[in-house]
């Protein structure tokens, strides 16, 4: 006989549903999903308590370096599965279609230090088309040390949009600054009718 | 420096184990085996060591799910008819391109066949065989060629 050639396979569609399967049964702690949105293109990750993380790709290093980060501060067992990300897609997309003003999704906190969490549930009690400042925040978090820690608490959330800290402004009117650059935060406060100025 | 996301020990290496698993248990039995391979792999993989060959691991688990099959397939009595039928095609199942050659190594003993698989489907050099099968380097050379010998023997026969 002649050689043993190795048999032809694609086991694309094959490992997307080992993905899905293990999603589904806890087997991966974390699903991920690319979202397509007017703000660019988005990483959504979330685990079985809730949505972990939305990262603005570009601005995170891209897909990669997001989910190297998630397996390094949460856990390696990662798989792509959109399905477990379709109420996330579609709370966004209607948010941006300007259908949603609030969303109804679980959060998992766990990349947040317990100062953190405070200041981004602080905000995520912000109303759509309403704005507060980080002095403001920073009360309501009850930050011994005033904004400038609260300003850094914002600058890492690790769910942007959904935990809605663009609309946190500077005290004086200004936008302050944005985890996905300010022309985002000028586009969010844009779609919620209050973009400042 | 802590593991890769698993999602991308799956994209790089499903085609190799799925590879392996249809030479070794043909096509009917590789699906429900490569899930099985990548679950069970998944499971493990937070006390996988820094450092590791990750395919060979991936491999040494698909080779023992592979033997699973197979002890499987020989605890179920076989009616002699079928026998000739299984030999051509592999559990019944039609074979495409090159899977006939496989159907043959399929009813090789085991130890040839793994090595046969894993050296020609899923491409391991010998060194990497001994350490899936845990034997000797020459032990996996030997198994090879005596595989082969009896793959011609069975064809000019």
């Amino acid at each position: 006989m002649t050689a043993l050639t190795p048999p032809t396979v694609d086991a694309a569609a094959l490992a997307a549903r080992v993905a899905a399967l293990a999603a589904e049964e806890g087997v991966a702690d974390i699903a991920y999903a690319q979202v397509d949105s007017p703000a660019g293109r988005l990483v959504a990750a979330r685990t079985e308590h809730g949505l972990v993380r939305l990262a603005y790709e570009d601005f995170n290093g891209g897909l990669d370096a997001v989910l190297e980060a998630l397996a390094a501060r949460l856990s390696p067992r990662i798989v792509e599965a959109p399905a477990r990300l379709d109420d996330t897609r579609r709370e966004l997309d209607e948010y941006f279609a300007g259908r949603r003003q609030a969303f109804d999704l679980p959060i998992d906190w766990a990349l947040t230090t317990p100062f953190g969490r405070r200041v981004l549930q602080a905000t995520a009690a912000i109303p759509f088309g309403r704005t507060s400042t980080y002095a403001a925040i920073a009360a309501a978090a009850g930050s011994p040390r005033g904004a400038r820690p609260t300003g850094n608490a914002l600058g890492a959330n690790p769910i942007p949009i959904v935990v809605p800290c663009h609309r946190v402004l500077a005290s004086g009117g200004g936008l302050g600054g944005y985890t996905g650059g300010l022309s985002r935060k000028e586009l969010l406060l844009g779609i919620e009718g209050s973009r400042p100025g | 420096m802590s593991l890769e996301p698993f999602q991308r020990v799956l994209d790089r290496h499903a085609d190799e184990v799925l590879r392996f698993l249809v030479a070794s248990l043909g096509r009917h039995d590789a699906d429900d085996a490569f899930q099985e391979t990548f679950l069970s792999a998944m499971r493990a993989y937070p006390k996988l060591r820094r450092g590791s060959d990750v395919r060979a691991w991936l491999l040494t688990i698909a080779h023992r799910k592979a033997i699973d099959v197979h002890r499987g397939r020989a605890r179920r009595a076989i009616p002699v008819a079928e026998v000739a039928d299984r030999l051509a095609g592999g559990e019944g199942m039609p074979e495409v391109g090159d899977d006939g050659q496989w159907a043959r190594v399929r009813t090789l003993p085991a130890r040839q066949r793994a090595v046969l698989t894993l050296r020609y489907a899923a491409d391991l050099s010998h060194a990497e065989i001994s350490r899936v099968l845990e034997c000797s380097e020459a032990a996996s050379r030997r198994a090879a060629a005596d595989g082969l010998a009896t793959l011609r023997m069975e064809l000019t026969a």
